[in-house]
């Protein structure tokens, strides 16, 4: 196991105080903080190797895309994947996006009696399977593309206890694509994928894994997810934003209408038409996020140093914690599965009486920053009858004081509205 | 810390919300959600004597949303649309001043306790939220002030 904190010290944000008072971050599901390692190393490739990469035959251009194409084997590794089946992208939004365009583009390719790989195609009679504990990124853009092909959207429900309900029949003979969330994010889930990655594949439809929540918490090999595809992003694993990874199996890229189109993702380009080139570089139009490649490499390689295997059992042992203290404090009551298994750190919950806006706003005069909201799972909340949860996300810095603090602010709330007979501390 | 956010007035509204449902025919209906917390909120508007305005609400949101509706139903029911509407904007304009405005307690009355609230850039939203489903029902009802006396011209 590792110190947290010595870790602590290698996050300089985390030595601040808000609103008068120490900061403590229990937020990291909606993006982590950063180590001044992925800092530095960001800085150091724009102070002495910084150029546009696959362009140029200079010095800097041959280390600028060295540095970009290194970075790509570094996430390769960290996930068991092949280099050439890494594509960089914005964030996970995109690389679903990606992924739903490639249905809808090869439709509409179709359509105008233009080859493309059948597996792509769909229209009415098909079905997108999605679950009830999806993201927003992970719901909309299969929305969007039933509603552009007139392909059908089904989904899981989810039980009482927030787990999966995996009835039969929502996968059939006309489902074309399955993409299920690995971790919810709201409920703090870990869901059996492998498994439904298997029932689409057994109806020969494809299948992608939403692994933002996950890849940062757990080792992950994106081979025993079952997955043609997995997507995340690298802003909630110490990385920089505006940078987040496409997996896919090759063949299937190889096989996919591009997303983007412009420089960069060419073969052989005429006045009329273009052929494009292999993936990964098929995906990735126009000058890529190199500096963010390069900091995100760098942050897998200190989860590496920590050990991931570590880093679950640190952050299961801090979720322990949470719940237990939770099930201790009246009016409090959690959103998600309350025992500890196959569960991550995404622990969601509401107080009886006091709307989550007011719970986040006290705890946040304690420096506690937690998210409130529909944590963009809008249909979730419905599901379970709330508007909006409050919700604590731990990672590698955090620690049982920063529970204790949060849990001091909920008890707070609760005396400042009247709610709770007992004062808090 | 939170007091200059919760002011005795905000708890007030919030626990003993005033107009949620005034028995009248609605002539307007504007339904607002927050989109970041999925607050909602409804507001009716009907037509009085004298061309006032009658307000209804529901509301379902924190309890700055839930206050500032009580208070705007408060200000505004029975009021012509062009005496609401310096009222309104005088509101809109508070939220706006990021805590460096002084409010007028003739024009806004228990509406001066929401100051506090514009220092907070994610709370200005919830204290919005019915005083834009307001205008919203209204323009619908057509209870706005006529051309002549909204004094833009
Ligand atoms: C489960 C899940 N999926 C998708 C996303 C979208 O990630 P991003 O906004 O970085 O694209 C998030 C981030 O909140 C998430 O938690």
């Amino acid at each position: 196991m590792f110190d947290v904190k010595k870790v602590r010290e290698d996050f300089p944000i985390l030595g601040r105080s808000v609103r008068g008072v120490p900061l403590v971050y229990l937020d990291s599901g909606a993006t982590s903080q950063k180590p001044f390692q992925v800092l530095d190393a960001e800085r150091h490739y724009y102070e002495n190797s910084n150029a546009a990469v696959h362009r140029g035959a200079h010095a800097l251009a041959e280390e600028a895309t060295d540095a970009y194409e290194s970075a790509r084997e570094t996430l390769a590794n960290f996930v068991g994947a092949e280099t050439s089946e890494i594509v960089f992208t914005k964030n996970a939004t995109e690389g679903i996006n990606l992924v739903a365009y490639a249905f809808s583009n090869a439709t509409d390719k179709a359509r105008h009696g233009l080859e493309v790989d059948p597996r792509f195609v769909v229209g009415p009679g098909d079905s997108i399977v999605v679950s009830e504990m999806e993201h927003h990124a992970n719901l909309i853009p299969w929305q969007e593309l039933c509603a552009k092909t007139g392909a059908t959207l089904r989904w899981f429900g989810v039980s009482d206890e927030g787990r999966l309900i995996l009835e039969p029949g929502v996968i059939d003979s006309s489902t074309k694509f399955v993409s299920v969330v690995h971790q919810s994010n709201l409920l703090g889930t870990i869901n059996p994928v492998k498994e439904i990655m298997d029932m689409a594949h057994a109806v020969g439809a494809l299948g992608m894994v939403d692994v933002c929540q996950s890849v940062p918490h757990m080792p992950v090999d994106v081979r025993e997810l079952g997955a043609d595809f997995a997507t995340w992003s690298g802003h909630k694993m110490l990385g920089p934003t505006g940078i987040g990874i496409l997996w896919g199996r090759n063949d299937l890229l190889n096989a996919m209408p591009p997303f983007l189109t412009g420089g960069s993702m060419i073969e052989m380009v005429n006045m009329d038409h273009s052929t494009y080139a292999p993936a990964p570089q098929r995906f990735e139009a126009g000058v890529p996020m190199v500096a963010q490649a390069v900091g995100l490499a760098r942050a897998c390689d200190y989860l590496t140093d920590l050990g991931m295997h570590n880093v679950f059992e640190h952050e299961r042992e801090l979720t322990a914690y949470t719940l237990a203290e939770l099930a201790k404090v009246d009016g409090v009551r959690v959103i998600g599965p309350t025992d500890n298994s196959e569960r991550g750190s995404a622990v969601s919950f509401v107080v009886e009486g006091i709307h989550p806006h007011d719970v986040g706003h006290m705890m946040d005069a304690q420096g506690v920053a937690v998210r409130v909201g529909h944590h963009c799972c809008w249909p979730t909340c419905k599901r379970f009858d709330v508007p909006a949860t409050t919700r604590i996300t731990t990672y590698i810095y955090n620690d049982k004081a920063d529970i204790d603090q949060a849990i001091a602010g909920i008890k707070d709330a609760q005396a400042f509205f009247g709610t709770s007979s007992k004062v808090s501390a | 810390m939170s007091e200059d956010l919760y002011q005795e007035i905000i708890l007030d509204h919030y626990k003993n919300p005033r107009g949620k449902s005034v028995f009248m025919t609605s002539l307007g209906e504007s339904h607002q959600v927050n989109p970041t917390c999925g607050d909602e909120v409804t507001v009716h508007v009907g037509s009085g004597p004298d061309g006032t305005i009658q307000v209804s609400y529901e509301c379902q949101g924190c309890s700055i949303s839930q206050a500032s509706a009580s208070v705007m139903s408060e200000l505004i029911n029975g009021k012509t649309p062009e005496e609401a509407a310096p009222i309104q904007a005088a509101f809109i304009e508070l939220m706006q001043s990021k805590g460096k405005l002084e409010p007028d307690e003739e024009v806004l009355e228990d509406g001066i306790a929401f100051a506090g609230v514009s220092k907070y850039p994610a709370r200005i939203k919830c204290a919005l939220i019915s005083w834009m489903a307001l205008a919203d029902a209204q323009i619908r009802a057509q209870l706005t002030p006529a051309p002549n006396n909204s004094g833009t011209d």
